[in-house]
């Protein structure tokens, strides 16, 4: 029987060819640009989040409590590099590193700047900043090495160096006496991020301490996940090993980092709008298109309620319709979708003045977007959804119709 | 044949009648144009107000509409790549020309340091009078004063800032920076005012104080980084652009502000162009309802037009009357959309509160209230796409209808 139903739903839909495919068409194309804007929307924000996090921050740090409201030379980790060590064994993972931060004034022969220095265990950096790698020029820090700097690209532009001059710097060390160095420039990088390029510049680890008298003290240990989706599970292990060490924070990157979060969240908000808005507009286009197929066809309905079809069973024909529409423009539209998604996948699309933007977000100028299942099934799966409950209404009609009155309905 | 005539008020009524005919289908259509009209101008106010939130911010960090400065002096922002203070030529112009604000402003990078913390900085030496049209600064202190004179021997600093170094106001800190020799001069100020920036990031970067006290800290007498100009609107600065760089001598560099942040031309002149994607976006999304409503609409009537062609209705009256449909159906939609949308977006000009994204607005460059625009161009636009491409698909079903065989569509049942 239920064949029949089925049967009679696929040959209702195309008595009115047109309507039916106009219908569809609605579907199509907002599925195919759903597919599209929300495989490019998860495919920027990953990209966001890996380019923002792994240049420098890392996915999780281990602080001092206060350290990320203040971060203040004295809220300091002690025994840094033990800690961090017992870390790597512990968890089993290498991406482990540990970071000291200090400010500094650091003059060249010509001119002077402002710096963030930060002293880096030059063994493990690599393993969770892109940033040792790269360096444009020269070489990244060797391991125990006194008296070398790497610096930025803008850093050093600004302060006319190149590999080999040398930098003076003075600052004020943990117990506010006077921290000051020479150190050589061995490297340079260009990360792309204009604040890191144009402030920032590494040490290594124990020279930091002794210049900035941090007696073995540190202020982040750094944790790069091998996923983004590992940070949480990591996360919660953290949580309970160190809780029982002392009073250590561990920060996830998005407090590490909220703009980054809430710039995702702003865009998410306002192109979840704009997609209701496509997914009502559908749903108008279903509830206009049932509700005259069932007007019309009140003596029909009327004659087969005679015949002892129960209402129940119309308006499963209706929704069964309905679900078959849907279910056409799904496939199609995910097809298309897929299809020119995939496609841009590969060459990658711009528009114009997308570079100037990109550029604020730490994304290439060009963009690519990611195919998952996600972004395949999620806008098409919504469309569908409120489709069906558009639907609702013109079958509950059902319900209503008196034979008598129907069969002698116009 | 006697040719059947019909005067316009006659095919008004008559595509008004056919309208109500099927009021439920005519209701949901109106339903859908109502939600996309007021969805295309309910959202593109809230960009607007976001895009000009940005530029408006944007324009008074640069500071200022144009800038003359050493052509060194972006790239390289040392107290080396300094300027004369404006003389001769130039300072006529600038005093005579349509501007009524403009100031000379020094740049460099420094230290602060108070008791406790360092922090590197970017200092300003300004002029306060001109301040306020500038960068707006005098309206954001929100303890102490401005700066008042060219001499004042203050400093003004954010309240984040204050914050890092753990200082407060009336407290010294000092300011260390390189003169032209790279000699380090150092010199102790007075916080005088501590201000809250609107973008957050700001406050604790920028840090201002006279302009002559700061010639004298950096040996620069005499001597300015930029000169900035403020007109009065900042998307027409060309003429004033014109006449200044004619006046400006030959070595230094005049700048506008989409030359100098090309984030900011970028999204100025994206703008226009998002607006336009997204309205039509949303009229293709209608515009299948649409058709769909006309094509039943005629479906239903077949006989009555081979009835009325046989007759003696031109089809070409047919066309028009169908399009008149069309068009009544789009005009009441639009009225309703429209209102809709003032309706929802007066409330909101007061100010709508995202701080709860804060942060992630200000990488983008906006603060943390939007002021929804609602611009007479945008209403218009909305309004003539839909018009206009709302009549464009309606020809062809309206088409197909006139072309009807009598005969065939009398006998159709």
């Amino acid at each position: 029987m239920k064949n029949v139903t089925l049967r009679m739903a696929w040959r209702n839909l195309w008595r009115h060819g047109k309507r039916t495919w106009l219908t569809v068409g609605a579907m199509i194309f907002s599925n195919t640009l759903l597919v599209f804007s929300i495989s490019l929307q998860f495919g920027s924000y990953d990209m966001m989040i890996n380019n923002s996090l792994q240049a420098f921050s890392g996915h999780i740090q281990l602080q001092h409590p206060r350290y990320l409201k203040q971060p203040k030379m004295r809220y300091a980790v002690p025994a840094i590099n033990a800690r961090a060590q017992g870390l790597r064994e512990q968890l089993g993972m290498s991406a482990i590193s540990a970071r000291a931060t200090g400010f500094a004034l650091a003059s060249s022969e010509e001119r002077s700047y402002g710096l963030q220095i930060i002293g880096v265990d030059a063994n493990h950096e690599p393993l969770v900043s892109t940033l040792p790698g790269l360096v444009k020029r020269g070489r990244y820090l060797q391991a125990e090495a006194v008296e070398e700097i790497v610096i930025g690209s803008v850093l050093a532009r600004n302060l006319k160096v190149e590999i080999g001059d040398e930098l003076t710097f003075i600052g004020s060390g943990f117990d506010d006496s006077f921290a000051a160095g020479v150190v050589r420039v061995v490297g340079i990088f260009e990360s792309g991020i204009s604040d890191l390029d144009r402030s920032m510049a590494q040490v290594n680890l124990g020279y930091f301490q002794d210049v900035f008298a941090m007696q073995g003290q540190g202020h982040s240990i750094v944790i790069r996940a091998r996923h983004i989706e590992d940070v949480d599970p990591l996360m919660s292990s953290l949580s309970i090993t160190t809780a029982n060490l002392d009073n250590l924070a561990v920060r996830h990157w998005d407090e590490l980092q909220p703009g980054l979060r809430q710039a995702i969240q702003a865009d998410m908000t306002s192109a979840w709008f704009m997609y209701i808005v496509l997914i009502v507009l559908v749903a108008f286009s279903v509830l206009n298109t049932q509700l005259m197929s069932v007007l019309e066809r009140t003596r029909e309905f009327g004659t087969m309620m005679a015949l002892g079809l129960k209402p129940a069973r119309l308006a499963r024909l209706i929704m069964l319709e309905t679900g078959l529409m849907t279910g056409l423009g799904l496939i199609i539209g995910i097809g298309i979708g897929a299809l020119l998604t995939g496609y841009l996948s590969v060459v990658g699309f711009s528009y114009p003045g997308m570079a100037e933007m990109a550029d604020k977000f730490n994304l290439p100028d060009h963009m690519y977007p990611t195919i998952s299942t996600l972004s395949l099934i999620l806008g098409p799966g919504i469309v569908a959804l409120g489709s069906l409950l558009a639907a609702i209404y013109p079958a509950l009609r059902l319900n209503r119709l008196r034979p008598i009155e129907a069969m002698r309905a116009v | 044949m006697a040719v059947f005539r019909l005067n316009f008020n006659t095919l008004l009524t008559l595509s008004w009648r056919n309208l109500w005919r099927n009021y439920r289908r005519t209701g949901i259509m109106l339903g859908a144009i109502a939600i996309g009209v007021w969805a295309m101008i309910f959202m593109t106010a809230l960009m607007r107000g976001m895009v000009d939130d940005m530029l408006n911010q944007g324009i008074r960090n640069l500071p200022g509409h144009i800038q003359i400065q050493h052509p060194d002096f972006l790239d390289d922002p040392n107290v080396v790549n300094s300027i004369a203070e404006p003389s001769g030529e130039l300072l006529l112009v600038l005093k005579q020309s349509g501007t009524k604000r403009w100031a000379t402003r020094i740049k460099v990078a420094a230290v602060i340091a108070s008791e406790r913390e360092t922090r590197g900085i970017n200092l300003l030496g300004i002029e306060p009078d001109a301040e306020a049209d500038i960068s707006g600064l005098p309206a954001l202190i929100s303890e102490g004063r401005f700066l008042e004179t060219n001499q004042d021997k203050g400093i003004v600093i954010g309240a984040k800032l204050a914050e890092r170094l753990e200082t407060r106001l009336g407290k010294r800190v000092v300011v260390m920076s390189q003169d032209p020799d790279n000699n380090l001069s150092e010199r102790g100020f007075r916080i005088v005012g501590i201000y809250r920036a609107k973008m957050p990031g700001l406050e604790e970067f920028n840090v201002y104080t006279a302009r002559d006290t700061l010639q004298q800290l950096l040996h620069i007498e005499g001597r300015v980084s930029q000169i900035i100009l403020v007109d009065e609107d900042y998307r027409e600065i060309e003429p004033l652009y014109e006449k200044i760089s004619q006046a400006t001598p030959p070595g230094l560099d005049t700048r506008t502000w989409y030359q100098i942040d090309s984030y900011l031309a970028a999204m100025f002149n994206m703008m226009d162009g998002f607006v336009l994607v997204w309205v039509v976006i949303i009229f293709l999304a209608l515009s299948f309802g649409l058709v769909n409503t006309l094509v039943m609409a005629i479906f239903e009537r077949i006989r009555e037009i081979g009835l009325i062609q046989a007759l003696g209705m031109r089809p070409a009256l047919i066309v028009y009357q169908i399009l008149l449909e069309s068009l009544l159906l789009l005009l009441i939609g639009l009225a309703i959309g429209n209102s809709l949308a003032v309706a929802t977006v007066k409330p909101l000009e007061s100010g709508l509160d995202i701080s709860i994204v804060a942060e992630g607005m200000a990488m983008m460059g906006v603060s943390s209230m939007l002021y929804p625009n609602l611009t007479l161009y945008d209403m218009v636009l909305a309004n003539s796409v839909v018009i206009i491409l709302g009549i464009l698909t309606s020809i062809l079903p309206a088409w197909r209808a006139a072309s009807l065989d009598p005969v065939r569509a009398l006998n159709t049942n």
